[in-house]
């Protein structure tokens, strides 16, 4: 049986354990902590842990005045109210001077289920990889998350990383070391390679093993870090399988597809194909159901695969 | 004006309750503790103060709510149901995938649902938006809206505050369902929202504060609402979340958690109410 786990919940974990160590790291809140796990951080440490209530915007101002003030302040909430209620704060106060932020946003994409339209992010990645100077990161599972929030403190800037409400596959060994803007093959293959990030790595993971049944051999890469993006190992993948699929639980506006898409259009041109959100929005329903329905299951990507293929 | 009738409208309260605490269970997810501290209000809105027409929801002369506080959803799709908007066996289909119930408002999904919600603070501000289109065509339909007291610390509501008197809004009344607790706790202890009534008071509004329980208090806080020109009225309603079930009631861990079938059952023991016939038997 394949391990699960929610990303979120390793956040919450490694957050307090890190915080324990480094007594500059701050946290912030805009009454999610139960839900974004800053909760646990928040009991360890609470002279370092600010609730700012449901004020978005507030929160992200004051995180960029405490990174000014020379502190490590992380800010969560959901995806959507991270990205979109603040955006603006974010690119004036944090991005445009390069202060030293990690946004964690939890409850990205549609697997947020039941709350709907109104609480699924689909579009929370085009907008923070639009904005320079931030670094945007999509962690496949919760081994990956870990590295991810220790590797990103050794980093000073602003950072997004995106984490899922549900409990997801772990797919990547216990040894996995997470290297900020290089992406990783975790499966190899020659006759196409799939470019995925967060849930979808396993997805990807389970469709190159459905096409292995039927003599295809797909190359999976686990591109966590969205920006920067991993130039070399797009025109590796371009160059030796001549087809590649991008799948993200995303609009296909804006997010890892474009970003892959627009690599290989400059350095080396070959069939790409996107799966994603196709530029609706989500609604409610159970996770599984709604990735049936936005046909982000590993069979929906096989079948993509498929197309591309003939299409080489 | 017509009388109200005071014991039907608290019958209907208890009706919506059920409502909310079956949909819920069946659900299995959603939020019990906003949904039933708004019951009382959401009742005198839709079975006395509100006119409108079920059977022709866009009926331009209709008045107009809107649910800031978006996810207690549950509370008004059972309000909606029981005046007749869609079948009340809609309710058991509540955040399914394919519902016409979003887990949050929506207006392109649900009849009688005038705006899309769910990301806290908006409300007002749409809300003042539609009371300047009902003035432009010189509509006498008022606009309700419902918020939080968690939801009071987005900044959005205070710009909306601001306009709704800058433009003397007076055919808008909005309620704060001030029921003390927000999702990671007390709102005096996660951001303190207090002096609340002056802070509406100096932003320009008329202001009232009630027993958000007391159906005679809402209804008449509804009346002279009404009889206010040249500002807005904003009504401050003490409630307690999780009002009616004392196993939700002031209890903050129950703002997003459905009655498990234990918690349900008690709940109805509680409430005297037998499930028996839901959704289309009316108590
Ligand atoms: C902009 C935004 N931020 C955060 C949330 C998540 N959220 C949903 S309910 C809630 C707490 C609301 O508290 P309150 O307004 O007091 O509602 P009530 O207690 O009446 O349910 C929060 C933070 C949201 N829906 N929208």
């Amino acid at each position: 049986m394949t391990k699960l786990i929610a990303t979120r919940d390793v956040y919450g974990e490694t957050l307090a354990e890190i915080g324990a160590v480094n007594k500059n790291i701050v946290v912030l809140d805009a009454d999610l902590s139960s839900s974004t796990k800053t909760n646990i951080f928040a009991k360890k440490f609470p002279e370092r842990f600010f609730n700012m209530g449901v004020s978005e915007a507030d929160m992200m101002g004051t995180a960029a005045g405490l990174a000014a003030g020379g502190k490590i302040p992380f800010a969560s909430t959901f995806a959507i109210f991270a990205s979109g209620r603040a955006w603006e704060q974010i690119r004036q106060s944090i991005a445009y001077p390069k202060l030293n932020v990690k946004i964690v946003a939890t409850h990205g994409g549609i697997t947020v289920g039941e709350d709907g339209a109104s609480h699924q992010a689909i579009e929370d990645i085009a907008l923070m990889r639009a904005i320079p100077n931030m670094t945007v990161v999509v962690p496949c599972d919760g081994v990956e998350t870990k590295s991810v929030i220790h590797e990103i403190i050794k980093y000073n800037g602003p950072v997004y990383v995106r984490v899922a409400r549900g409990k997801f596959p772990v797919v990547m060994p216990e040894d996995y070391k997470f290297t900020l803007g290089k992406g990783s093959v975790v499966r190899d293959g020659k006759d196409a390679a799939i470019i995925a990030n967060g849930l979808m790595v396993s997805h990807a993971l389970e469709a190159a093993e459905m096409l292995a049944k039927e003599g295809l051999s797909i190359r999976v890469v686990n591109m966590s870090t969205i920006k920067p993006i991993d130039r070399d190992i797009i025109i590796k993948a371009a160059k030796e399988t001549g087809a590649i699929l991008t799948c993200e639980e995303h609009s296909i506006i804006g997010g890892l597809g474009e970003a892959v898409a627009t690599v290989a259009a400059e350095e080396y041109p070959v069939q790409v194909k996107r799966l994603g959100i196709q530029d609706r929005f989500g609604q409610s329903g159970l996770a599984e159901e709604l990735l049936v329905h936005y046909a982000l299951m590993p069979k929906d990507i096989a079948e993509a695969v498929k197309e591309a293929v003939k299409k080489k | 004006m017509v009388k109200p009738d005071i014991e039907q409208l608290k019958k209907w309260a208890r009706q919506l309750r059920l409502d909310v605490l079956m949909m819920l269970n069946k659900a299995k997810s959603g939020h019990t503790g906003g949904s039933l501290s708004a019951a009382d209000i959401i009742a005198a809105l839709y079975f006395y103060k509100m006119r409108h027409n079920p059977k022709e929801t866009k009926w331009p002369d209709r008045d107009r709510f809107v649910l800031s506080k978006g996810h207690a959803a549950p509370i008004q799709y059972a309000a909606l149901a029981r005046c007749g908007y869609f079948s009340p066996k809609e309710l058991t289909t509540l955040r399914r995938f394919g519902t016409i119930l979003q887990g949050h408002p929506d207006m392109k999904c649900t009849p009688g649902i005038e705006v899309c919600t769910g990301s806290l603070g908006q409300g007002l501000s749409m809300a003042n938006g539609i009371a300047l289109a009902l003035r432009l065509d010189k509509k006498s339909s008022r606009v309700y809206a419902l918020m939080g007291d968690g939801e009071q610390e987005e900044g959005q509501v205070w710009e909306a505050a601001m306009s709704a008197a800058h433009y003397k809004l007076d055919n808008i009344c909005a309620f704060v369902d001030f029921n003390g607790f927000q999702i990671d706790g007390a709102v005096t202890d996660i951001m303190n929202i207090e002096p609340l009534s002056q802070k509406w008071k100096a932003f320009g509004w008329h202001v009232l504060m009630i027993d958000g329980h007391d159906m005679g208090q809402i209804v008449k806080a509804l009346d002279d609402a009404e009889t206010i020109k040249g500002q807005p009225t904003m009504v401050i309603a003490r409630t307690v979340k999780g009002k009616g079930v004392s196993i939700f009631e002031g209890k903050y861990q129950y703002h997003g958690v459905p009655p498990s079938d234990d918690e349900l059952k008690r709940s109805l023991e509680e409430l005297g109410i037998s499930a028996d016939g839901w959704p289309e038997r009316v108590i």
